[in-house]
């Protein structure tokens, strides 16, 4: 391969993706808020009134983000090479061990940035203004939502990586550990995100659509 | 220099094909801006282009797509800017192409999405692109094209920063996803109603997909366009083939696709990703030979569609009658004026979202009271509804400066209410229409008031038409309001109102819009006469009411005429209608047959209790008594059912409750139950929030009460502000410790998010609080804060601050100095009132 691949574009319809179809209750319980006082419990196993009033408040939204929500990832392969024990990407890693140890031993990296759409924004923005428990559920199925795209484009690039005989690292973003934020700014250039996805970034540095992920998903060769 | 529109009206017009990939391939690294070349490689650039030019294109783009303010600085911009347009001047004089040549200045998307789903200011955008366009404009293009544009918001401000600091003509395209629409949701039909309606000179579609995958979008185009259509497509989709991307659509069939929809009427043509001079070569080769049977097949014409549009889609007028909310106006209604006086644009909010609900396809905006800043209200209140409504928006008023700062701000194309035959209003009323475009709600009255006879009422309309020419404003964008009156001052005026409609219909070819309910004005049972004159008037040829969209006895002629005049396939609207009429009146019936104080189990037909004229009425008659109903209500609250609460809290005040007492007796003691399970860990945030939403309702009929009655107004616990502090946009925790605030009692000033410092001390010192509260999502804002926060110190010595939100702690909160740190909403609640009640 090359250095840098050319962008790719996905484009997800949930009807052929369980995990875009269904709703996982229990991770939108856990972004918002909802499990931390008692530890992660199991749903189904907490099916008091008071779980299930969240699970139909749960259900609704859905209902209504359905529509709006638009599954597309754009990405591309890189190659990784090495600077002693930094890893040298086409954007600066701002000498960020954190990044350097989730990065050991890769050989190439997919940078990837992917989004559910603007649309849920709106609903999120809607029952801000009418209703907050609403906006409270909205926001948090829109993170399980871009979250559910994230892991099934991984297991897409895990079953291609598999067959190539490489091993793929959870995925690392920008922000996290110490390696800066500031990163968002190249991986909107090479992932050339405003155009193919619609990812743009305000002044601090964040997403919008608000619901959107960016992040760098290390490989390994198994037999190393 | 030879002029492009009249070039454009006569001949098929070629555009330049794709720029980004063949500077890669010169060399260009992932993540260089391009147009740092237009100084470092003109050979380069000025190559490229020259090879367009050499392969037919009548345009070249200047390689000006990123040059904005944002990205360079001024002085760089300016440099790049002029060098783009002189590599594109020379590229035109070695050129060996014998047809007529452009330069066109190219504008893209900023890179930044506009609020309020983005930070960028409307203005502040508008200002970035007209920098841009102040250097071309200069420094001599011919035309501006504006083009890959996937936000309509963001499209309409740079094609009005184009139209404010240049002359030159404008082409405008719009980068369509797979789905048919823009990213941000827009429809063809929608773009194509803006973008004529300030006066794109063509617009059309680029980027983004292939010829193929595009047609469904130029057969829209083609359809509906009244200005001359561009195509502009990708050489089909990419795909990574041995480290380089390659596109699966070949110049051949390229061009194949382009001269059939060049047959269809599309007159511009190029290409984006992907595209080479060879792909233009070959659309020109497989077109301009039939240049002169493709333009005689396919005049431009006006199509003389009457539409308005919001960011989403348009709506007709002509056709199925469009109805127009009437409710977001405070004539008569002390509980919406009280929301005015009192900032409330919730209220505002929740009014127009009813409205929606309940049918209508526009909402009338009227925020105008005599002791309020009317031109600051309503572009605020445009701004907040078509932020979460996607209906079109009907800008209603009088005051010229209110006016022109909502169309200026509005994403779409609005409807202006109104005009009339006034000198004086058509003087400051058209020009505004001409610039932002819309369509203009004409009254037919003039400076001898409004006459008693059709004839003259038609006089009117006619001069009006006449007069609305001479800004370039065709009769399709007048919507003719003939003005009803009251048949209980005048037995004739009916007569007058439905013979000028006929008129102003067949004769003159408008079409036309009344506020029915005057119609009736100081009868009894008005909707009896109202609806009545509505269907008369549908049959005269009305296009569209102003009416209460809640009003059912309207909502029956609505959809019976529809059903009579074959607008409804199979009727299915119509039965729509009839089903849930017919639901309603069985709930009814049943609830009437049970005992009374039983309606709490009618779930969610109970309606929102408020506004409704017809329903409402023949509900619950009983008298129930305020002791069994009391748990009643608190059950509702403490079980999260909004509608519920709110038909209980207004039967109670019916049956002679006083609202204090309901307060005290029911809403509390329900809320604190719930709001201690919450603290024991017994329920769940949502939980907390659906019985504070719950309990707001209640309150939202008990206002009402007080509008009507303010003698029994309570007293407020106490004051409190809040706002989510600069930079941060974050606001979902904010507004849940100011839902919860004001449900126990709290006078909350809500200064929303991204607010700077000053603005936080200023408002706390106006609006006399003791406390302040503060919420930041994100680390990097917590700055913001701690400066919010001495600001106060200094400004506003005695307030006490509160200070919440996912990233602070304690010690953080000790370290910035605030008074207190709340991890929820309770925790604020209790320290709020411990402060007012002198213990903290």
């Amino acid at each position: 391969m090359s250095d840098i691949e050319p962008i790719q574009l996905k484009t997800y319809d949930p009807a052929g993706h369980d995990s875009l179809a269904n709703v996982d209750y229990g991770e939108v319980m856990r972004y918002g808020g909802m499990m931390l006082s008692r530890g992660s419990v199991a749903p189904d196993e907490e099916l008091s009134e008071g779980t299930g009033s969240v699970r139909m408040l749960i259900d609704e939204c859905m209902e209504e983000a359905r529509p709006v929500l638009n599954y597309k990832v754009c990405y591309r392969h890189v190659r990784v090479g090495w600077d002693g024990d930094m890893p040298v990407m086409p954007f600066d890693v701002h000498g960020s061990r954190a990044f350097a140890r989730i990065m050991k031993g890769c050989t190439e990296a997919v940078l990837m940035a992917a989004t559910v759409g603007v649309g849920i924004d709106r609903l999120i923005a809607k029952y801000n203004r009418i209703s907050p428990s609403k906006a409270l559920i909205m926001q948090a199925l829109g993170a399980e939502r871009v979250e559910a795209a994230c892991d099934l484009f991984g297991d897409g690039i895990k079953a291609e990586m598999a067959a190539r005989g490489l091993g793929c690292r959870p995925r690392f973003s920008p922000g996290y550990g110490d390696l800066p934020l500031t990163v968002q700014k190249e991986f909107m250039v090479l992932l050339d995100c405003g155009h193919l996805v619609g990812i743009t970034l305000n002044e601090s540095l964040l997403m919008s659509p608000s619901k959107s992920v960016t992040a760098v998903i290390g490989c390994f060769p198994n037999d190393a | 220099m030879s002029d492009f529109k009249e070039y454009l009206h006569n001949h098929l017009t070629y555009l330049d094909g794709g720029m980004g990939s063949l500077l890669q391939k010169k060399g260009l690294k992932p993540g260089e801006l391009p147009e740092r070349w237009n100084v470092s490689h003109p050979d380069v650039i000025t190559g490229l282009h020259r090879a367009y030019y050499d392969a037919g294109s009548n345009v070249v783009y200047a390689n000006t797509f990123g040059a904005n303010s944002l990205k360079f600085g001024e002085g760089e911009l300016d440099e790049l800017v002029r060098a783009a347009i002189d590599n594109v001047r020379s590229a035109m004089k070695q050129s060996t192409g014998t047809q007529q040549k452009f330069v066109a200045l190219d504008i893209g998307p900023i890179g930044r999405l506009l609020a309020p789903y983005g930070d960028l200011d409307f203005e502040e955008a508008v200002e970035i692109y007209a920098r841009t366009v102040r250097i071309g404009a200069d420094h001599g293009v011919d035309l501006i094209a504006i083009e890959t544009m996937n936000d309509s918001y963001d499209t309409k401000a740079a094609l009005l920063a184009a139209r404010e600091n240049s002359d030159l003509p404008v082409i405008v395209t719009n980068a369509y996803g797979d789905d048919g629409k823009l990213m941000t949701g827009a429809d063809p039909a929608a773009m194509i109603a803006m973008l004529e309606g300030m006066g794109a000179t063509a617009i059309g579609a680029n980027c983004s997909l292939g010829p193929a995958q595009l047609r469904p979008v130029v057969e829209s185009y083609v359809r509906l366009s009244s200005v001359p259509v561009i195509l502009k497509p990708n050489a089909g989709l990419p795909r990574s083939v041995d480290g380089e991307t390659v596109y699966d659509v070949m110049p051949d069939e390229f061009a194949g696709l382009m001269a059939e929809y060049a047959s269809m009427g599309v007159r511009v043509m190029g290409g984006c990703c992907g595209t080479t001079p060879e792909y233009v070569r070959e659309t020109v080769n497989a077109t301009l030979p039939d240049e002169e049977r493709i333009l005689a097949d396919n005049p431009i014409t006006d199509k003389e569609i009457s539409w308005i549009s919001s960011y989403t889609h348009a709506v007709r007028f002509g056709g199925s009658p469009v109805l127009i909310g009437e409710r977001i106006n405070p004539t008569g209604k002390k509980r919406f004026q009280q929301a005015l006086r009192d900032h409330d644009v919730g209220h505002v909010l929740q009014v127009g979202l009813d409205e929606q609900e309940k049918g209508a396809h526009v909402l009338d905006v009227n925020v105008g009271l005599p002791e309020i800043d009317e031109p600051a209200l309503l572009t605020e209140v445009t701004k907040e509804l078509q932020a979460i409504i996607d209906l079109p928006l009907q800008i209603d008023t009088t005051d010229v400066e209110a006016m022109e700062r909502a169309l200026r701000v509005y994403n779409g194309k609005p409807l202006i209410n109104s005009v009339n035959g006034k000198r004086e209003v058509m003087n400051a009323v058209f020009p505004l229409a001409a610039k932002y475009g819309g369509m203009i709600v004409a009254l037919t009255l003039d400076e001898d008031g409004i006459p008693d006879t059709a004839e003259r009422r038609v006089d009117i309309a006619r001069n009006i038409i006449a007069e609305a020419a001479r800004y370039g404003i065709g009769r399709k964008d007048l919507l003719f309001d003939t003005l009803a009156m009251t048949i209980s001052a005048d037995g004739r005026a009916a007569l007058a109102t439905l013979g000028s409609l006929h008129a102003i219909r067949t004769e003159l070819g408008c079409n036309t819009s009344l506020g029915v309910s005057n119609i009736s004005f100081g009868l009894p049972e008005r909707e009896l006469v109202t609806s009545t004159f509505f269907g008369l008037a549908l049959e005269e040829g009305l296009s569209a009411a102003i009416m209460n969209p809640g009003s059912v006895e309207m909502k029956k002629t609505y959809f019976a005429f529809r059903a009579l005049h074959d607008m409804d396939e199979n009727c299915a609207d119509y039965i729509g209608f009839a089903t849930d009429y017919a639901d309603k009146k069985q709930a009814v019936a049943s609830a009437a047959a049970s005992a009374p104080a039983q309606t709490s189990n009618d779930g969610k037909n109970g309606g929102s209790g408020q506004g409704g004229t017809g329903a409402s009425g023949g509900t619950g008659t009983g008298g129930a008594s305020g002791e069994g109903a009391a748990s009643a209500l608190s059950t509702a609250i403490v079980k999260g059912l909004k509608e519920q609460a709110a038909t209980l809290t207004a039967q109670y005040i019916k049956d002679g409750r006083d609202s204090l007492d309901i307060v005290n007796q029911d809403i509390i003691p329900a809320l604190d139950r719930v709001g201690q399970g919450f603290e024991a860990k017994k329920t769940y945030l949502p939980q907390l929030l659906m019985s504070a939403e719950a309990s707001q309702s209640a309150f939202e009929v008990i206002k009402q009460d007080f509008a009507a009655h303010p003698e029994t107004a309570g007293t407020s616990r106490g004051k409190f502000v809040i706002a989510t502090v600069h930079g941060d946009i974050h606001d979902i925790g904010k507004n849940i410790v100011k839902l919860i605030m004001e449900n126990y009692g709290f006078d909350v000033l809500d200064l929303g998010k991204d607010v700077p410092p000053e603005v936080v001390v200023g408002e706390a010192v106006r609006f006399g609080t003791p406390m302040v509260g503060l919420s930041a999502l994100m680390t990097t804002t917590v700055p913001a804060m701690a400066e919010t926060i001495r600001q106060l110190r200094e400004m506003a010595p005695g307030v006490k601050v509160v200070v919440g939100g996912a990233v602070l702690t304690q010690e953080y909160a000790d370290s910035i100095g605030a008074d207190h740190y709340a991890p929820d909403a309770m925790s604020t609640v209790r320290w709020a009132i411990d402060v007012v009640e002198g213990r903290a």
